[in-house]
């Protein structure tokens, strides 16, 4: 895995490429170890590589044949040995075993429309010299990153915001809507970010940008398909499912380097695993996050899951203070607020996947959204249910078959449930039904913001920005296929693949590849009967069916347990690091202008005095710790606040 | 009983809202704190927790109805009950 970044300008203004030089520089701990920058008039590549295939081959910014087109690219093509030797037979040649030549000669081959043909996970740049048109691309779920911004006639692209911030020219502020976003919906919607005129490539998307115009398109959306639910038998589902996905996994060990996989304890974990052992023909190594509270570990089923596939097992055990020591660091990376602390760990995890020596792990992410995990699919389901008969005494005592790992919502007395999930007409006929209560939740947050925040809202609304950008078909998919399509399109993109995915594990160069999101499975999954996801509630279902093959029944019989850390009460043990309380002072608070610092005040003495919290002051606490500290980090300065010090540099990257 | 109320306004302004005066989020002393979006889900425990340490009062499973707890009014009249003595 690697990073790029580059520059490109209107009618060759010259400017000056160590720009481009600099901005690799902050993005060397994706990629340290090679850095490659290619630069003619009015156009800059850049790359920092992590080398996983073809070693001494796989060179970036890498050239034509003539040296009319250069592509910078991140990720990796699955299906690249088959691209290239269909290649091969239409008459093309290869100098190297490289995935990136087989981009470069697909794009001279086939146009723009070469990615509908790619297996794989990308964020690229191809620049073509004769057309004068930069091609950025990104894979269908946005695994990886890549973000833009246009100054004047330049376009600035990369793979994290903090490279483009080294363009002094760069406005640094928060985008108040991009906040209001992270607060509801836990990341912001694309194309928008948490930062002012910084941009995201949305998932699924290119662009074009040729003499100063800029074009975004999609080329992939998930999508839904019904017509073909009667076409098999749940026998013939369950065979097609576990072809595709052995299939998946096989092609996601292409690689020169080991590969590991993470170990939750947990059923799509357990079965990524399983699969490996009988692709490679050998146990895997794997890896996994132990935590000293009870309520969080799943010790007890990684141990069963190991013993059960024999793998060799690394254990990062994260301590009650460990969260917020690393907190800082992890917000440099995620670069946008978080609700939840859970990204810390999985950067520590990560660190310990690279010292002992990995450079790429399997993960099990992708199969509740594809395959129906979620309990917020669950949860819409009982609420759909109860709103049939609204005076049922015993339909809402059904919600307490949800979270069950929620001790506190296990106390709810009954009448309460029934009033919190209660489900008004409106409710009913809304696109957003499955997702509205989280949502509403959110927004609470919301109470927490600075007068001027809400002025600056003035109004907006996200939901109704996601409700007017949803799908033509939507409306004609099942209920169930809506809310795994709302997880797709926002939570799974913008922070499980982000915050808790590609940052955190590229925090320390190692590379996620994720079998349930392969197109094939995705595409096979869009097809499923809704009953083969979700057979009453039992979530998974075709899934649970297929590991009984696999692993032993404790761990097929598990029911869904969503990894969550330690939150708020982190920040408060007597250890904590100095930034926590300097953060939550009032005069901070009021500095930065972004909160009110008497509800601020209010939410942190309800921590200080160790009174019952709720999930919303949970939420709440890390929202004002890390947009604190992403304003520290990215517009009072630029630089990891725990390591100040760190500033781009040119060391060792010279133009080709 | 008005004392009580006056607590339980500003233990759930301060408690559930940070201290917003929002109008949006104005309450009367008669509304239900659930279905106008006041309390949330995991909210209702915290409103037993702080009855049960100001008041030191103990509230049993059978009690945890909305009736006795969704409005200011509703629940300065459970306390007032709870604080009785039991009559013989």
């Amino acid at each position: 895995m690697c990073a790029i970044a580059g520059a490109v300008a209107a009618k060759r203004a010259a400017f000056d490429p160590s720009l481009v030089a600099d901005m690799v520089a902050t993005l060397r701990h994706r990629g340290p170890d090679d850095c490659g920058l290619r630069a003619a008039e009015g156009i800059a590549l850049g790359h920092a590589r992590l080398s996983i295939i073809d070693l001494p081959g796989g060179r970036q910014p890498m050239c034509s044949g003539n040296g009319s087109i250069w592509i910078a690219f991140n990720g990796e093509i699955y299906n690249f040995i088959e691209l290239r030797a269909d290649l091969v037979r239409r008459g093309y040649t290869f100098r190297t075993r490289s995935d990136t030549e087989v981009l470069l000669r697909l794009y001279e081959a086939d146009g723009d429309g070469f990615v509908q043909k790619l297996n794989g996970q990308w964020a690229f740049a191809i620049w073509d010299e004769i057309r004068r048109t930069l091609l950025l691309s990104r894979d269908r779920f946005g695994v990886r990153p890549l973000f833009y911004t246009t100054r004047r006639d330049r376009l600035l692209f990369a793979s994290e915001i903090k490279a483009l911030f080294v363009d002094p020219s760069v406005t640094r502020a928060i985008d108040p809507r991009g906040l209001d976003n992270v607060l509801t919906f836990w990341t912001t919607i694309p194309p928008r970010t948490v930062f002012k005129d910084v941009h995201e490539l949305p998932p699924g998307h290119s662009l074009t940008w040729h003499d100063g115009g800029v074009t975004v398109t999609p080329h992939w959306q998930p999508a839904f398909r019904l017509d073909e639910a009667a076409s098999r038998s749940d026998g013939e589902w369950l065979e097609e499912l576990r072809a595709r996905l052995v299939q998946a996994t096989r092609i996601r060990l292409r690689s020169d380097v080991p590969v590991g996989a993470y170990l939750s304890g947990g059923l799509d974990s357990s079965v990524v695993t399983a699969l490996m052992r009988e692709a490679a023909g050998q146990p895997s190594s794997t890896f996994s996050i132990a935590f000293d509270e009870p309520e969080f570990d799943e010790r007890v089923h990684q141990q069963a899951a190991v013993r059960a596939l024999g793998t060799d097992h690394h254990e990062l055990r994260c301590a009650h203070g460990d969260i917020a020591h690393v907190f800082p660091e992890v917000i440099w990376h995620t670069e946008q607020p978080l609700l939840r602390t859970a990204p810390a760990p999985m950067f520590l995890l990560s660190r310990l996947v690279r010292e002992r020596g990995f450079k790429v792990v399997l993960t099990g992410e992708g199969a509740d959204e594809v395959l129906g995990g979620y309990d917020i699919f669950k949860e819409a389901k009982i609420r759909r249910f109860c709103a049939r008969r609204i005076d049922s005494k015993w339909r809402p005592l059904l919600l307490r078959r949800l979270y069950p790992y929620l001790p506190d919502l296990q106390r709810q007395p009954a009448a309460y449930l029934h009033a919190f999930f209660h489900v008004s007409a409106d409710d009913l006929a809304s696109p957003l039904f499955s997702h509205l209560p989280r949502w509403a939740r959110g927004r609470r947050l919301r109470l927490l913001l600075s007068d001027e925040m809400r002025a600056s809202l003035d109004g907006y609304d996200g939901r109704e920005e996601i409700a007017s950008r949803l799908p033509a078909d939507f409306g004609r998919w099942d209920a169930f296929c809506q809310s795994q399509y709302l997880e797709m399109a926002l939570l799974l993109p913008g922070y499980i693949l982000s915050s808790q995915g590609d940052r955190a594990a590229m925090a320390h160069a190692v590379e996620g590849r994720f079998p349930f999101l392969d197109p094939d499975v995705v595409e096979l999954a869009a097809a499923l009967p809704a009953t083969l996801k979700m057979k009453g509630l039992d979530e998974k279902h075709l899934l649970r069916r297929l590991a009984r093959d696999l692993v032993p029944e404790p761990l097929w019989r598990r029911s869904k347990q969503p990894y969550r850390a330690p939150d708020g009460a982190s920040f408060f043990d007597d250890g904590r690091p100095d930034y926590v309380d300097e953060l939550l002072s009032p005069a901070r608070i009021t500095r930065d202008g972004i909160f009110t610092s008497s509800a601020v005040d209010l939410l942190v003495r309800k921590f200080r005095e160790r009174q019952p919290v709720g999930a919303t002051d949970n939420m709440a606490l890390v929202a004002v710790l890390s947009t604190g500290l992403l304003v520290d980090q990215f517009i009072n300065t630029l630089g990891k606040a725990a390591h100040a010090g760190v500033r781009p540099g040119v060391a060792g990257l010279h133009p080709q | 009983m008005p004392e009580c109320a006056q607590e339980l306004r500003a233990f759930i302004r301060n408690n559930f809202l940070y201290g917003s005066e929002s109008p949006g989020l104005a309450f009367g002393d008669e509304d239900s704190l659930v279905e106008r979006g006041i309390i949330d889900s995991t909210g209702i425990l915290e409103l037993i927790a702080f009855l049960e340490m100001r008041y030191a009062i103990v509230i049993d499973d059978d009690e945890l109805v909305p009736d006795n707890l969704d409005s200011v009014s509703r629940v300065a009249r459970f306390v007032e009950r709870k604080l009785q003595p039991v009559a013989r």
